[in-house]
């Protein structure tokens, strides 16, 4: 195919032209990045937990002020709670992974006289957690029931100084061992929070991630054998097959009723609902930029037709004289489907740089990665494809003129 | 004149109907889009109390020692003894002192089941301060304040669970193991952005009990909850003497000179403390911000909700080319007409402003579906799973707004269009006919 003519022609509509390839570029970069985004949410969603998901359910019951017999209550709960029909694993667990609310974290030091801490962890604290969430285990072992504190007495300590009630041992996941200890065996080292708590690892799980503050990196969490009770704000999580959960639940409340009434329930779910509400804004925002994007390509795909048409209706004539001189359908279709590819190449090469530039902003302002050259393409055949589809009705339309017009006047 | 454009125009749009409502459309869906996510900006970045904003500050001083992370700014909230010194100073007009916590709540002698609301522990204050709204009673005084009353005021919401909506002032409430005389009730009360507390989310509801702050320290004693805590407190939830932060000031300010006046009292404060070896950092990490000021630093526009707005100011401005393109070829095909019509003797403006006269008219439809499909994207919003959502609404500035814009925007779309056709040579045109 002859580009010249082509280029010619579109020499004499600059101002047209010109328009075309600013919108299809603008639309190009915006698609890749929206492309971008949809895939960092995705990926976002699709972060592991490390724990079995689809198998817990969470039950809180708002217990507020300490009672003396606290402790002796979590122990007739669990107790209970072990003789529903379906229930595996019952524990006691402060916080779960990817919930909203507080975490408990704090700053872990190779050195316990070090100025600022080596990272920030989250800590898992309460009794049974292990089995419970169903974490996998990599090295060394789980923590033995001697090994066990009561937060109180922990609390205590810390304001004697007395170390002995404090835990001595933590275990820790993979990413925080490779992070605080690369390339050494993780078992058997000690680190510190602040200068009195000297912790032991005694086992890495393979993940756990952490509540929230994911920012400061998703899988620095460590487990202290410390006992809570629902006083402290820990949850009873049961871990039962999945097509239990709604049954254990129903059971389980009732249960824990039936053991004191005067208690409020303020949560009862299934992780899955749990991990579902934390990534709710997450889904939505994906949601709101597939539909960005397909009512960007409609958009674009609407101009090209109007533009297409109109140029079609403009050249009538020279189609009827072309086709008089022996031109076939299919070289006037090739024409404009030509035509439409080289707009739209010019387009693209435009939008490539235009979405380079918005990914700029985008990192300095939204903390987002660099775009991955991966995107370019994606955003490039997206245009090229819809730009042919566009142009198909009209360039058919002038396909269609029959040479007998060049014959005719206007 | 004008008549006459509208005319012509009407005629034209009728004439080819297809390559109109594709402007129209083009149009409706950018301004749809761009005011959708517009108008959520426009209700989230919204004064809260309009005229009395700036009157209003947010002191902070930063207690935590040493200062973990090399943080430039103090976190959002105090320890309780300073929050407690500069309280007991009294340098401000109004001043309330505020923390929140969860609390059990039931009418004595009834078998319903506890609640568990949040509790604002606060000050006298804080309602007039914050022109917080009364059904019924009023807020306390300060007499009760200093004297550790045991008086609470309810929400609207809590009132309608336990008493049915019906007047309940002077009847006594259950907080935790205390009876509370209630001496308030409040109308629904949902103040947005929820301003006072700073550690809350954005827009989530106000608290359902507000107490006096010297009584509720007894009541609820141990149940208190620290944003962040530097050293492990003596007990959970028994903040007073730890070195936590937790509670909070507003104070009111009438004038620029008490403003001065205040900020170098907490200027002094923090060097005092300071060279007393209890702070840290000293004034460096002191601030007096109004409250729209610290609202912005806040950043109580969720960046999500500017990412959109971004992408539909993006969209508008794809759909502003398109009808650009699109008018062009509108006019340009009518180049025979506008040369009859410049033969008879209209002039290069006559031509002009009946172009514009025409995208006007375009963009007027595009404002109209536009406008529908606004609602239909706010609807939309309201579908979605996040605190805002009960706020996306459509008011009237931008209801106006939407129809600017979408003129405007066409208007604007019409000039390089308008222009060509303008400049099309009489004489050329008539000899092709």
């Amino acid at each position: 195919m002859e580009l010249r003519p082509i280029l010619s022609t579109l020499r004499r509509h600059k101002v047209t032209a010109c328009l075309l390839i600013l919108e299809i570029a603008l639309t190009c970069a915006i698609v890749c990045n929206a492309v971008f985004l949809i895939g960092q949410r995705l990926q976002r969603m699709d972060m592991p937990s490390g724990i079995a998901e689809h198998e817990l359910v969470q039950i809180q019951l708002g217990h507020i002020g300490k009672s003396p017999d606290a402790k002796a209550q979590t122990e007739t709960d669990l107790a209970a709670l072990r003789q529903i029909a379906g229930v595996r694993q019952v524990g006691v667990v402060e916080e779960l992974p990817f919930s909203y609310g507080g975490s408990s974290n704090s700053g872990l030091m190779l050195d316990p006289h070090q100025q600022q801490p080596t990272v920030n962890v989250s800590q898992y604290m309460g009794q049974n957690i292990l089995p419970t969430l169903g974490v996998r285990l990599v090295a060394g072992r789980d923590f033995g029931p001697g090994e066990y504190v009561d937060l109180d007495t922990a609390m205590a300590a810390l304001k004697t100084g007395d170390t002995k009630g404090l835990p001595q041992t933590m275990i820790v996941t993979r990413a925080l061992a490779e992070r605080m200890w690369p390339g050494k065996d993780p078992l058997g080292q000690t680190a510190y929070v602040g200068k009195d708590i000297a912790l032991r690892v005694i086992g890495v799980v393979a993940s756990l991630a952490r509540p929230n503050m994911l920012r400061m990196g998703p899988q620095y969490s460590v487990m202290w054998p410390i006992h809570m009770t629902l006083a402290d704000g820990a949850s009873y999580v049961l871990r039962t097959a999945p097509q239990d959960r709604e049954a254990v639940i129903k059971a389980a409340v009732a249960k824990l009723k039936q053991l004191d009434p005067n208690r409020v329930v303020v949560t009862k779910r299934t992780y899955d609902e749990a991990r579902r509400e934390f990534f709710a804004s997450d889904r939505a925002m994906a949601g709101i930029l597939v539909g960005v994007i397909v009512a960007l390509l409609t958009v674009t795909a609407l101009g090209i037709v109007g533009l297409a048409s109109f140029w079609v209706g403009q050249r009538r004539r020279t189609i009827g004289v072309r086709r008089a001189l022996g031109a076939t359908r299919g070289d006037i279709l090739r024409y404009f489907q030509t035509e439409n590819f080289l707009l739209a190449t010019f387009g693209i090469v435009l939008g490539m740089a235009l979405a380079y530039g918005i990914n700029l902003f985008l990192m300095t302002h939204y903390e987002l990665p660099r775009l991955p050259g991966i995107y370019f393409p994606v955003g490039a055949l997206a245009l090229w494809a819809i730009g042919q589809l566009a142009v198909l009705g009209p360039a058919l339309r002038a396909a269609a003129v029959p040479p007998v017009v060049a014959t005719r006047s206007v | 004149m004008f008549a006459y454009y509208l005319d012509l125009a009407l005629r034209s749009l009728k004439r080819n109907r297809v390559l109109t409502a594709l402007m129209v459309l083009a149009i409706a869906v950018g301004i749809g889009a761009c005011m959708t996510t517009l108008t959520v900006v426009h209700l989230l970045s919204g004064d809260p109390l309009p005229g009395k904003s700036s009157t209003l500050f947010f002191p902070q001083v930063d207690p935590e020692n040493p200062v973990v992370g090399g943080s430039t700014e103090p976190r959002p909230a105090m320890d309780y003894r300073s929050a407690m010194d500069l309280w007991n100073a009294h340098r401000a007009d109004r001043q309330a002192i505020i923390t929140s916590s969860p609390v059990k709540v039931r009418l004595p002698d009834s078998g319903q089941p506890p609640l568990l609301p949040s509790m604002l522990s606060t000050s006298a204050d804080f309602f007039p301060m914050f022109d917080v709204p009364f059904q019924y009673g009023s807020g306390w005084s300060a007499d009760d304040d200093a004297h550790h009353a045991r008086v609470a005021v309810i929400s609207a919401d809590l009132n309608q669970k336990l008493f049915g909506g019906a007047n309940s002032v002077g009847r006594i409430l259950r907080v935790r193991d205390a009876d509370m005389r209630i001496v308030g009730v409040l109308k629904p009360w949902r103040p947005t952005p929820l301003f006072y507390d700073p550690w809350s989310q954005n827009f989530s509801k106000s608290e359902d009990v507000f107490a006096p702050f010297t009584s509720s320290m007894e009541i609820n004693k141990g149940n208190f909850q620290a944003y962040t805590c530097w050293h492990v407190p003596p007990s959970m939830g028994d903040l007073q003497n730890a070195d936590c932060v937790w509670v909070w000031l507003w104070v009111e300010l009438d004038s620029p000179a008490k403003v001065r006046d205040y900020a170098r009292f907490l200027d002094d404060y923090a060097n005092t403390q300071k060279s007393l070896g209890r702070f840290a950092v000293g004034s460096e990490h002191a601030r007096l911000r109004d409250l729209m000021t610290w609202l912005t630093y806040r950043g109580q526009v969720p960046g999500d909700v500017r990412l959109q707005a971004w992408l539909a100011s993006a969209f508008l401005v794809i759909c502003l080319f398109n009808a650009v393109g699109l008018l062009l070829a509108k006019f340009l095909r009518r180049s025979g007409e506008i040369g009859v019509r410049r033969a008879l003797g209209a002039s290069r403006g006559a031509i002009f402003a009946q172009c514009l006269v025409e995208a006007g008219l375009i963009g007027l439809l595009g404002g109209g579906f536009g406008w529908l499909l606004t609602l239909f994207g706010l609807w939309l919003v309201r579908q979605q799973p996040v605190d805002y959502a009960h706020l996306a609404h459509l008011d009237t500035a931008m209801f106006l707004v939407t129809f600017v814009l979408a003129v405007g925007t066409s208007l604007l779309a019409g000039l390089i269009p308008a222009l060509r056709a303008s400049r099309v040579v009489p004489g050329w045109q008539l000899k092709a006919l």
